[in-house]
């Protein structure tokens, strides 16, 4: 897929495509301060990535519904993030490039040639291993072959979406195609960057790519190998209902007086006091809006198992017996059930130990204790 | 399944179950238990005998006034971190939500700032029975593992509680995840230590107070 636009560095590109230094600047800038960057790092980013060749990024697809790709490219509207993107050099991706079977192939094996041990390997989607490898499977390679042979010349690794950074809907309960996050079949082999959410969002994808081709070093993660400077506070603390959370107003349905106010949606199942994310800072087509400003509350789909933690429309300090192992709704008849086994055999314990204590007072008693006192 | 899953999911259902059987197990064990023959010859009629009972769960609740320079203070405490426990336990939005689900009807809360407040109030109140506890020699020689551990049991639902709420030491479910499970074991140890007085407390009280009306000492 390399083209003689390959040659070119980032600045020539941007200036190809009619983006000023002062845009570029301000761009790298916003980016910076997205990121809780010094200020002076806008600048430096941008004078790095204009004399930087185009770092090369190869894109892999496992099983995915292609919503992250989505996100990425259909951000809001031409702009100057989805330039940048395009000045990447993508020298692999099976869904956007035109070529298609042995080409296609050909192109994967280039560009893992072409630039081993410098390309970015970005994968959207869980990687199967059911069936001895067949899901999923291109051009007789399986998914776990096609993504080690892809790591190991990679200089890192970014996992966009739940699904590739913890499994996602596939992994999910009943896990048919005995789906595995990237970081399981890779293991701590290279430096993986995980990206998660349902799709992420855009700017949090750019932003972390820029950053890592600009620096050349992985960013701060948390625990979970997620960007900090994106992932480092919960949707619930810098949400704007949040007041609403202390006053203790909350929604009680979807279309009442609380929600037409506004109030919080932690009633209505909102999952943002645990959910790590920039949803409700950075938001989403451009800045517009996030879900719960829209009137839903989060689903907490940047979390690990979003989708086996119970009916998104439970509170979340609902207790949850789903069967053993998984989560789910209770039901009041669950709990009387439980309760009422349990009291049963307790009123026996109850009567047996206090048999028990009767027989040894019996045993203990002398025939004058229960006679009256002189006096 | 995560930490939290497992908290409020099958520890959660263990720890129910061991309470209401423990509970009931105690409950029916003192029930059935044989009281001595009181050979006394009853010296009030059965309603004062009856209301007698009655009459001691009230009288008994606050000292009699002599004792009140000595002992008010100590009440009173006792009193303030009780009602703080309900508070926060009963009025608790998230805690509802949770006793709504298991129960299956909810009721009004608290604003949680306010409530963030009576936690800090009650656990500062948990802290002095404590140091009273500590320092005085009688309550000191009164006391034993029972009452320290319960006392740190339920310290502990208090302070993971806070933590969760202010994401103090760890991310936030894991710290939920520690309060739930603060909360399964104060469920599991609740019918077994002298958390148990919640269910005695008045019952006792009654009983001592018909005997003692039976006998004409009518507190």
């Amino acid at each position: 897929m390399r083209t003689p636009d390959d040659e070119l560095t980032v600045g020539e590109m941007l200036l190809e495509a009619g983006i000023s230094r002062r845009g570029f600047i301000q761009y790298c800038t916003a980016v910076a301060s997205a990121m809780a960057l010094p200020p002076w790092m806008g600048t430096a980013m941008a004078e790095q990535l204009r004399g930087a060749p185009r770092p090369s990024v190869v894109y892999l697809s496992f099983q995915e519904c292609t919503g992250c790709l989505e996100s990425l490219t259909r951000s809001f509207a031409p702009t100057i993030e989805n330039l940048i993107f395009n000045t990447i050099s993508l020298d692999y991706n099976d869904t956007l490039m035109a070529a298609a079977g042995g080409a296609a192939e050909s192109a994967r094996a280039k560009a893992f040639k072409d630039n081993y041990g410098r390309y970015v390997l970005v994968v959207d989607g869980s990687v199967p291993t059911g069936a001895g490898g067949a899901y999923c499977a291109a051009g007789g390679r399986s998914a776990v072959d096609t993504l080690r042979e892809a790591a190991k010349g990679a200089a890192a690794i970014v996992c966009v979406g739940t699904c590739s950074a913890f499994g996602g809907i596939a992994f999910a309960d009943p896990n048919p195609t005995s789906a595995w996050p990237v970081s399981a079949i890779v293991g701590d082999d290279k430096p993986i960057i995980n990206i998660p959410g349902c799709p992420p969002i855009p700017e949090v994808m750019t932003g972390t790519l820029l950053q890592f081709v600009t620096t050349g070093k992985v960013p701060d993660l948390d625990e979970l190998r997620r960007p900090k400077v994106f992932f480092g506070n919960t949707i619930h603390d810098r949400c704007y209902r949040r007041p609403f959370y202390d006053q203790g107003k909350f929604a009680k349905t979807f279309d009442d007086e609380g929600a037409r106010n506004g109030w919080c949606l932690y009633e209505l199942g909102c999952k943002g006091p645990t959910t790590y994310n920039a949803c409700a800072t950075v938001k989403w087509n451009g800045g517009a809006s996030f879900p719960i400003q829209t009137g839903h509350g989060c689903i907490g789909c940047s979390e690990p198992e979003f989708w086996d933690k119970g009916s998104f429309y439970s509170a979340l300090s609902t207790a949850a017996w789903g069967k053993w192992g998984k989560s789910g709704e209770v039901a009041p008849r669950q709990v009387l059930e439980l309760t009422a086994g349990a009291a049963v055999v307790g009123a026996a314990l109850g009567a047996a130990s206090a048999g028990a204590s009767r027989l040894r007072q019996r045993a203990t008693e002398r025939p004058s204790d229960n006679e009256p006192k002189g006096g | 399944m995560d930490l939290l899953g497992f908290a409020r999911g099958p520890a959660l259902k263990i720890a129910i179950a061991i309470f209401c059987l423990g509970v009931v197990w105690r409950i029916v064990g003192f029930a059935l238990l044989r009281l001595g023959r009181d050979l006394n010859r009853p010296r009030a009629s059965v309603l004062k005998f009856l209301t007698g009972g009655l009459v001691a769960v009230g009288s008994r609740s606050w000292p009699h006034p002599q004792f009140i320079p000595r002992t008010g203070a100590g009440e009173a405490l006792g009193y303030s971190y009780h009602i703080g426990l309900f508070a926060v336990v009963l009025l608790f939005t998230p805690h509802i939500a949770f006793l709504g689900s298991l129960l299956g009807f909810v009721w009004p809360g608290l604003p949680s700032s306010l409530i963030t407040v009576i936690s800090v109030l009650t656990l500062t109140l948990f802290l002095a029975v404590l140091f009273r506890r500590v320092t005085n020699p009688v309550m000191r020689m009164l006391s034993n593992f029972d009452d320290y551990f319960s006392w740190l049991i339920t310290a502990l639902v208090l302070v993971t509680g806070l933590a969760a709420t202010a994401h103090i030491g760890a991310s936030y479910e894991k710290l939920l995840a520690w309060h739930v499970l603060s909360v399964d074991a104060l469920l599991i140890w609740f019918p077994f230590g002298k958390l148990m007085h919640a269910f005695y407390i008045f019952p006792s009280r009654a009983i001592n107070g018909a005997i003692l009306a039976r006998r004409g000492a009518i507190s």
